[in-house]
């Protein structure tokens, strides 16, 4: 039986734009957050793993928070850097080695998308030069394409920003926090057809902690432990549909995602019917929709009802991203996954103020999605 | 004016009938594109290379509607004169969707599952005073 383990404390610097802040120093402000929330000493954290997507290699922090000696490793795993430093301080705790560390991301992105390094991803230059190396160009297509066999409506993705723009303005720590309507969502400038500018999350700055323990010691740092029942990261199997790909397999095999879901959900022993609250990767609003069914909460299509119905709604029967998600927040990449544990942390714990959903949550999930196809999925309870 | 290509072993030209070119793995006769050594069907490890139809279906779709961030863009990234483009997967039968701009950019002309044909279509020019050159697929009429 291996040991068991919980998130015994919380550090986040605030999502958006903080001019005159490094990427890193956000990410040193949110592990100093996380050990006054846990009431631990910087020098009591026996190990790191940390990373960012284009603010600086994390172990060089140490030089800010105190060169204690811990052993500190960093992780680059693209959208799944922040999900993937949480994997392996899990495994950690859980491999007896150690019994008390922290999991770190932080981020700072130019204005603007995502400009792809087509021959870090292993793409030719061609690719990139006649226009096809955007991350939105495939959202774009993707959501396209299951309108198309699923019927989900435009309304819909106008619903999901509205829903998330009014959850962002309910949580100081979010990027944009004024409420937007569905029909101002579907009127603003096309991006990439069927997907506006307020369907969009925008590359951001932002740092998040967490500082986990061994489950048995967890009452040492905290009377509100959650614990870390699954977690879980998978990259794409032959025949999945990703972003960035020149070309894609006639037969069609599910992504990561369901992997990711199907393997975290078998590891915590329970089922989608169990979980109370989910924090689903949403990149843009159709990836929220077509998450929700990849992840195992609903059927294909059933979303257009559910959404409609206000059912991931806060106050509905499946709250969904109820921090605002990628769209209030943006996407610090390394920082992206972590977040959405921060807050199922806060809902867990009853702590999420304005925005705490009324369904006193006991099981909660986050799932998050990217480049160049791959999945990081959670399930924490308290 | 001289026209070159966005890159050499992507596609055949010059020809009058330019076809992509990629690979089929010589153990499960999977088709890759562009061109590669490994198969990640069944790991197969030896490939040959194979011309790809130029006919098949639009299995997905978008619209660039905003210039992409230049580099890697060789385009027009000046947003007064940038024009839309649309950008899709096309289904060649027998062998594998690709990715590739379309000729057409209005969404009222584009429909899943419609016939495309490949063309070559200008992208840019470059230093030399060449038109630079690359794939696109656009409505077969
Ligand atoms: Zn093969």
């Amino acid at each position: 039986m291996s040991t068991e383990v919980a998130i015994v404390g919380i550090g986040m610097h605030e999502f958006g734009r903080t001019e005159g802040v490094s990427g890193m120093e956000q990410g040193v402000i949110a592990v100093r957050r996380a050990c006054a929330d846990a009431g631990v000493k910087w020098e009591d954290v026996q190990f790191a793993f940390g990373g960012s997507a284009a603010a600086g290699a994390a172990d060089t922090m140490v030089s800010q928070l105190g060169l204690t000696g811990l052993q500190f490793i960093n992780v680059a795993n693209g959208c799944a850097t922040g999900g993937s430093a949480l994997f392996s301080a899990y495994n950690t705790i859980r491999s007896g080695v150690f019994d008390l560390g922290i999991a770190i991301g932080f981020d700072k992105h130019e204005r603007g998308a995502f400009r792809v390094d087509t021959r870090g991803a292993g793409l030719g230059n061609w690719y990139g030069a006649s226009g096809l190396a955007l991350t939105t160009q495939f959202f774009g297509m993707k959501i396209n394409r299951y309108m198309h066999e699923y019927g989900i409506s435009h309304s819909t993705l106008g619903k999901v920003s509205e829903k998330a723009f009014r959850n962002g303005s309910m949580n100081p720590m979010a990027w944009r926090r004024k409420p937007i309507s569905e029909q101002e969502a579907l009127d603003s400038l096309m991006l990439s057809y069927p997907l506006t500018q307020y369907m969009f999350c925008s590359p951001g700055e932002g740092g998040v902690a967490l500082i986990l323990a061994r489950a048995d010691k967890a009452h040492l740092y905290t009377d509100k432990p959650i614990f870390l029942d699954a977690a879980v990261v998978r990259s794409r199997r032959f025949g999945s549909f990703e972003v960035l790909a020149p070309s894609i397999a006639l037969e069609h095999n599910a992504g990561p995602t369901v992997d990711s879901s199907k393997a975290a959900f078998e590891m915590a022993g329970i089922g989608p019917e169990d979980i109370d609250i989910a924090q689903l990767q949403d990149t843009e609003a159709g990836a929220e929709v077509m998450h929700m069914a990849e992840n195992g909460f609903c059927e294909h299509g059933e979303q257009e009802f559910m959404i409609q119905a206000g059912d991931t709604e806060i106050g509905g029967k499946f709250p969904v991203n109820t921090d605002g998600g990628c769209l209030a927040n943006g996407e610090p990449i390394g920082a992206s996954g972590l977040r959405q544990v921060y807050e199922n942390v806060l809902q867990l714990r009853g702590q999420a103020g304005a925005r705490q959903v009324p369904n006193d949550p006991k099981v909660a999930y986050t799932h998050v999605y990217g480049a160049p196809g791959i999945s990081g999925v959670t399930i924490l309870s308290r | 004016m001289a026209q070159v290509p966005v890159t050499e072993g992507v596609f055949t030209w010059p020809s009058e009938t330019p076809q992509l070119i990629g690979s089929r793995c010589v153990a499960c006769g999977n088709h890759m594109f562009p061109v590669q050594s490994g198969c990640p069907k069944c790991t197969g490890e030896k490939t040959e290379q194979v011309l790809l139809g130029r006919r098949g279906t639009l299995w997905t779709w978008t619209v660039q509607g905003f210039p992409p961030k230049a580099p890697p863009y060789a385009g027009d990234v000046d947003p007064k004169t940038f024009k839309a483009f649309g950008v899709g997967y096309v289904e060649l039968p027998g062998q594998i969707k690709v990715e590739a701009r379309l000729t057409e950019a209005d969404p009222e002309k584009l429909k899943i599952g419609m016939e495309m044909e490949m063309v070559i279509v200008p992208l840019s020019t470059d230093a030399s005073g060449n038109e630079v050159v690359t794939f696109a697929f656009a409505p077969v009429a």
